[in-house]
Protein backbone atom coordinates (compact mmCIF):
# COMPACT_ATOMS: atom_id res chain seq x y z
CA UNK A 1 0.00 0.00 0.00
CA UNK A 2 1.28 3.43 -0.94
CA UNK A 3 1.98 5.81 1.97
CA UNK A 4 -0.39 8.40 0.56
CA UNK A 5 -3.26 5.88 0.77
CA UNK A 6 -2.72 5.20 4.43
CA UNK A 7 -4.53 6.88 7.31
CA UNK A 8 -1.58 6.50 9.68
CA UNK A 9 0.71 8.57 7.45
CA UNK A 10 -1.58 11.56 7.61
CA UNK A 11 -2.09 11.18 11.36
CA UNK A 12 1.67 11.16 11.90
CA UNK A 13 2.10 14.25 9.70
CA UNK A 14 -0.64 16.03 11.67
CA UNK A 15 1.01 14.97 14.93
CA UNK A 16 4.34 16.38 13.75
CA UNK A 17 2.58 19.65 12.88
CA UNK A 18 1.15 19.75 16.42
CA UNK A 19 4.58 19.10 17.94
CA UNK A 20 6.13 21.78 15.71
CA UNK A 21 3.50 24.23 16.90
CA UNK A 22 4.01 23.45 20.59
CA UNK A 23 7.79 23.67 20.26
CA UNK A 24 7.55 27.02 18.47
CA UNK A 25 5.03 28.29 21.02
CA UNK A 26 7.49 27.63 23.86
CA UNK A 27 10.59 28.67 21.97
CA UNK A 28 9.53 31.93 20.28
CA UNK A 29 10.23 35.09 22.21
CA UNK A 30 7.62 37.30 20.57
CA UNK A 31 3.83 37.29 20.44
CA UNK A 32 3.88 37.15 16.65
CA UNK A 33 6.09 34.07 16.72
CA UNK A 34 3.60 32.44 19.06
CA UNK A 35 0.77 33.36 16.68
CA UNK A 36 2.66 31.68 13.83
CA UNK A 37 3.08 28.55 15.95
CA UNK A 38 -0.62 28.47 16.77
CA UNK A 39 -1.36 28.38 13.03
CA UNK A 40 0.62 25.15 12.86
CA UNK A 41 -1.46 23.61 15.64
CA UNK A 42 -4.73 24.60 14.00
CA UNK A 43 -3.64 23.24 10.63
CA UNK A 44 -2.58 19.97 12.22
CA UNK A 45 -6.11 19.62 13.59
CA UNK A 46 -7.58 20.43 10.18
CA UNK A 47 -5.38 17.83 8.50
CA UNK A 48 -6.58 15.26 11.04
CA UNK A 49 -10.19 16.03 10.18
CA UNK A 50 -9.48 15.73 6.47
CA UNK A 51 -7.69 12.38 6.94
CA UNK A 52 -10.52 10.86 8.97
CA UNK A 53 -12.96 12.30 6.47
CA UNK A 54 -11.18 10.64 3.56
CA UNK A 55 -10.74 7.19 5.09
CA UNK A 56 -13.47 6.64 7.67
CA UNK A 57 -16.40 9.06 7.55
CA UNK A 58 -19.81 8.07 6.21
CA UNK A 59 -20.43 11.43 4.53
CA UNK A 60 -17.31 13.06 3.04
CA UNK A 61 -18.82 16.54 3.18
CA UNK A 62 -18.77 16.72 6.98
CA UNK A 63 -15.01 16.74 7.46
CA UNK A 64 -14.54 19.25 4.67
CA UNK A 65 -17.08 21.61 6.26
CA UNK A 66 -15.38 21.26 9.64
CA UNK A 67 -12.03 22.03 8.03
CA UNK A 68 -13.60 25.14 6.47
CA UNK A 69 -14.73 26.21 9.95
CA UNK A 70 -11.20 25.69 11.29
CA UNK A 71 -9.81 27.84 8.46
CA UNK A 72 -12.34 30.57 9.21
CA UNK A 73 -11.52 30.50 12.91
CA UNK A 74 -7.80 30.59 12.14
CA UNK A 75 -8.28 33.67 9.97
CA UNK A 76 -10.45 35.39 12.59
CA UNK A 77 -7.96 34.51 15.31
CA UNK A 78 -5.07 35.92 13.29
CA UNK A 79 -6.91 39.21 12.70
CA UNK A 80 -7.86 39.65 16.36
CA UNK A 81 -4.46 38.61 17.69
CA UNK A 82 -2.58 40.94 15.33
CA UNK A 83 -4.70 43.89 16.47
CA UNK A 84 -4.17 42.89 20.11
CA UNK A 85 -0.42 42.70 19.50
CA UNK A 86 -0.50 46.20 17.98
CA UNK A 87 -2.37 47.50 21.03
CA UNK A 88 0.07 45.83 23.42
CA UNK A 89 2.93 47.32 21.42
CA UNK A 90 1.47 50.83 21.62
CA UNK A 91 1.07 50.50 25.37
CA UNK A 92 4.25 48.65 26.35
CA UNK A 93 6.59 49.37 23.41
CA UNK A 94 7.44 45.68 23.37
CA UNK A 95 6.10 42.41 22.00
CA UNK A 96 8.23 40.20 24.24
CA UNK A 97 5.94 38.04 26.41
CA UNK A 98 8.50 38.26 29.22
CA UNK A 99 8.27 42.05 29.37
CA UNK A 100 4.49 42.38 29.28
CA UNK A 101 3.75 41.52 32.89
CA UNK A 102 1.18 44.01 34.16
CA UNK A 103 -2.48 43.95 33.37
CA UNK A 104 -2.67 47.70 33.93
CA UNK A 105 0.14 49.89 32.72
CA UNK B 1 -1.37 4.18 -15.63
CA UNK B 2 0.98 2.93 -12.94
CA UNK B 3 3.33 5.82 -13.82
CA UNK B 4 0.74 8.33 -12.66
CA UNK B 5 0.53 6.55 -9.31
CA UNK B 6 4.26 7.00 -8.81
CA UNK B 7 4.12 10.64 -9.89
CA UNK B 8 1.34 11.24 -7.36
CA UNK B 9 3.39 9.46 -4.71
CA UNK B 10 6.45 11.59 -5.50
CA UNK B 11 4.28 14.69 -5.21
CA UNK B 12 3.01 13.45 -1.85
CA UNK B 13 6.58 13.23 -0.55
CA UNK B 14 7.37 16.61 -2.07
CA UNK B 15 4.45 18.23 -0.23
CA UNK B 16 5.37 16.49 3.02
CA UNK B 17 8.94 17.71 2.68
CA UNK B 18 7.57 21.21 2.00
CA UNK B 19 5.56 21.08 5.26
CA UNK B 20 8.52 20.05 7.36
CA UNK B 21 10.91 22.47 5.67
CA UNK B 22 8.43 25.28 6.31
CA UNK B 23 7.90 24.19 9.89
CA UNK B 24 11.64 24.06 10.51
CA UNK B 25 12.13 27.54 9.07
CA UNK B 26 9.17 28.89 11.05
CA UNK B 27 10.35 27.69 14.43
CA UNK B 28 14.09 28.12 14.01
CA UNK B 29 14.48 31.42 12.19
CA UNK B 30 15.60 34.48 14.12
CA UNK B 31 13.67 36.97 12.04
CA UNK B 32 9.90 36.99 12.15
CA UNK B 33 9.56 37.67 8.43
CA UNK B 34 11.41 34.43 7.64
CA UNK B 35 9.12 32.63 10.08
CA UNK B 36 6.07 33.91 8.19
CA UNK B 37 7.58 32.73 4.90
CA UNK B 38 8.15 29.32 6.48
CA UNK B 39 4.53 29.28 7.61
CA UNK B 40 3.37 30.09 4.07
CA UNK B 41 5.54 27.24 2.71
CA UNK B 42 4.12 24.77 5.22
CA UNK B 43 0.54 25.84 4.51
CA UNK B 44 1.11 25.37 0.77
CA UNK B 45 2.34 21.85 1.49
CA UNK B 46 -0.81 21.15 3.51
CA UNK B 47 -2.87 22.38 0.55
CA UNK B 48 -1.09 19.76 -1.55
CA UNK B 49 -2.01 17.07 0.97
CA UNK B 50 -5.65 18.16 0.71
CA UNK B 51 -5.45 17.33 -2.99
CA UNK B 52 -4.28 13.84 -2.05
CA UNK B 53 -7.14 13.58 0.43
CA UNK B 54 -9.63 14.05 -2.37
CA UNK B 55 -10.65 17.66 -1.92
CA UNK B 56 -9.29 20.12 -4.51
CA UNK B 57 -11.82 22.70 -3.30
CA UNK B 58 -10.32 22.76 0.20
CA UNK B 59 -6.82 22.84 -1.26
CA UNK B 60 -7.67 26.02 -3.13
CA UNK B 61 -9.41 27.42 -0.03
CA UNK B 62 -6.28 26.68 1.98
CA UNK B 63 -4.15 28.62 -0.49
CA UNK B 64 -6.70 31.45 -0.63
CA UNK B 65 -7.40 31.82 3.09
CA UNK B 66 -4.38 30.51 4.95
CA UNK B 67 -1.56 31.39 2.58
CA UNK B 68 -3.26 34.42 1.06
CA UNK B 69 -5.00 36.02 4.02
CA UNK B 70 -3.52 34.78 7.29
CA UNK B 71 0.12 35.06 6.26
CA UNK B 72 -0.48 38.52 4.80
CA UNK B 73 -2.20 39.65 8.03
CA UNK B 74 0.76 38.41 10.08
CA UNK B 75 3.21 40.07 7.69
CA UNK B 76 1.25 43.33 8.06
CA UNK B 77 1.41 42.93 11.83
CA UNK B 78 5.18 42.60 11.64
CA UNK B 79 5.62 45.56 9.29
CA UNK B 80 3.12 47.99 10.83
CA UNK B 81 3.70 47.40 14.49
CA UNK B 82 6.84 46.54 16.34
CA UNK B 83 10.18 47.75 15.07
CA UNK B 84 12.53 44.79 14.74
CA UNK B 85 14.21 44.49 18.07
CA UNK B 86 17.46 42.63 17.65
CA UNK B 87 18.06 41.76 21.27
CA UNK B 88 14.60 40.30 21.74
CA UNK B 89 14.83 38.44 18.46
CA UNK B 90 18.36 37.19 18.76
CA UNK B 91 18.37 36.47 22.44
CA UNK B 92 18.95 32.78 22.63
CA UNK B 93 16.47 31.07 24.89
CA UNK B 94 17.92 29.73 28.10
CA UNK B 95 18.72 26.08 28.58
CA UNK B 96 15.67 25.62 30.78
CA UNK B 97 13.44 26.90 28.04
CA UNK B 98 14.90 24.50 25.46
CA UNK B 99 14.65 21.63 27.92
CA UNK B 100 11.03 22.51 28.62
CA UNK B 101 10.20 22.73 24.92
CA UNK B 102 11.90 19.48 23.97
CA UNK B 103 10.49 17.51 26.88
CA UNK B 104 6.94 18.78 26.36
CA UNK B 105 7.10 18.00 22.64
CA UNK B 106 8.66 14.57 23.01
CA UNK B 107 6.22 13.57 25.76
CA UNK B 108 3.25 14.62 23.66
CA UNK B 109 4.71 12.95 20.59
CA UNK B 110 5.31 9.63 22.36
CA UNK B 111 1.85 9.62 23.89
CA UNK B 112 0.03 10.36 20.65
CA UNK B 113 2.18 8.10 18.46
CA UNK B 114 1.35 5.24 20.83
CA UNK B 115 -2.34 6.01 20.40
CA UNK B 116 -2.04 6.23 16.61
CA UNK B 117 -0.14 2.96 16.27
CA UNK B 118 -2.22 0.88 18.67
CA UNK B 119 -5.69 2.10 17.69
CA UNK B 120 -7.68 0.20 15.10
CA UNK B 121 -9.60 2.52 12.82
CA UNK B 122 -12.70 0.98 11.30
CA UNK B 123 -14.43 2.80 8.45
CA UNK B 124 -18.13 3.56 8.66
CA UNK B 125 -20.39 0.77 7.47
CA UNK B 126 -22.08 2.86 4.78
CA UNK B 127 -19.98 5.45 2.98
CA UNK B 128 -21.35 7.59 0.19
CA UNK B 129 -17.86 8.31 -1.14
CA UNK B 130 -19.04 11.41 -2.96
CA UNK B 131 -16.17 13.92 -2.81
CA UNK B 132 -17.54 16.27 -5.46
CA UNK B 133 -17.87 20.00 -4.89
CA UNK B 134 -21.56 19.72 -5.82
CA UNK B 135 -22.21 17.34 -2.94
CA UNK B 136 -20.23 19.58 -0.59
CA UNK B 137 -22.17 22.66 -1.65
CA UNK B 138 -25.54 20.95 -1.27
CA UNK B 139 -24.61 19.79 2.22
CA UNK B 140 -23.23 23.18 3.16
CA UNK B 141 -26.43 24.99 2.19
CA UNK B 142 -28.95 22.42 3.41
CA UNK B 143 -27.93 20.25 6.31
CA UNK B 144 -24.96 22.27 7.56
CA UNK B 145 -26.40 25.73 6.95
CA UNK B 146 -25.70 26.69 10.57
CA UNK B 147 -21.96 26.00 10.12
CA UNK B 148 -21.93 28.14 6.99
CA UNK B 149 -23.60 31.05 8.78
CA UNK B 150 -21.39 30.56 11.83
CA UNK B 151 -18.24 31.05 9.75
CA UNK B 152 -19.54 34.32 8.33
CA UNK B 153 -20.70 35.67 11.70
CA UNK B 154 -17.40 34.75 13.38
CA UNK B 155 -15.43 36.44 10.59
CA UNK B 156 -17.60 39.57 10.77
CA UNK B 157 -17.25 39.77 14.55
CA UNK B 158 -13.50 39.25 14.29
CA UNK B 159 -13.06 41.99 11.70
CA UNK B 160 -15.14 44.53 13.64
CA UNK B 161 -13.46 43.55 16.90
CA UNK B 162 -9.99 43.83 15.40
CA UNK B 163 -10.77 47.32 14.06
CA UNK B 164 -12.12 48.49 17.42
CA UNK B 165 -9.24 47.04 19.44
CA UNK B 166 -6.61 48.55 17.16
CA UNK B 167 -8.37 51.92 17.29
CA UNK B 168 -8.62 52.00 21.10
CA UNK B 169 -4.94 51.20 21.40
CA UNK B 170 -4.06 54.06 19.09
CA UNK B 171 -6.34 56.65 20.73
CA UNK B 172 -5.03 56.12 24.24
CA UNK B 173 -1.41 56.75 23.34
CA UNK B 174 -2.29 59.82 21.27
CA UNK B 175 -1.17 60.64 17.74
Amino acid sequence: MMPSDNLTTYLVIALLLLVTGIYGMIRHRTFIGMLISSEFILNGAALNFMAFNRFLAPNPAVGQIFTLIIMGIAAAEAAVVVSLILMVYYKYRSIDPGEVRDLKH
Amino acid sequence: MIVYRYVAEALFFFFTALIFLGGFVAIRSRYLMNAVLGLALALSGIAGLYFHLGSPFLALMQILISVGAVCVIIAFGIMVGPRPKPEAERRIAGRRNIFLAVSACSAGFMLLIAVIVTATWTPAAIRTGDFSVKHLGENLLNQFCLAFELISVVLLAAIVGALIIARIGREETGP
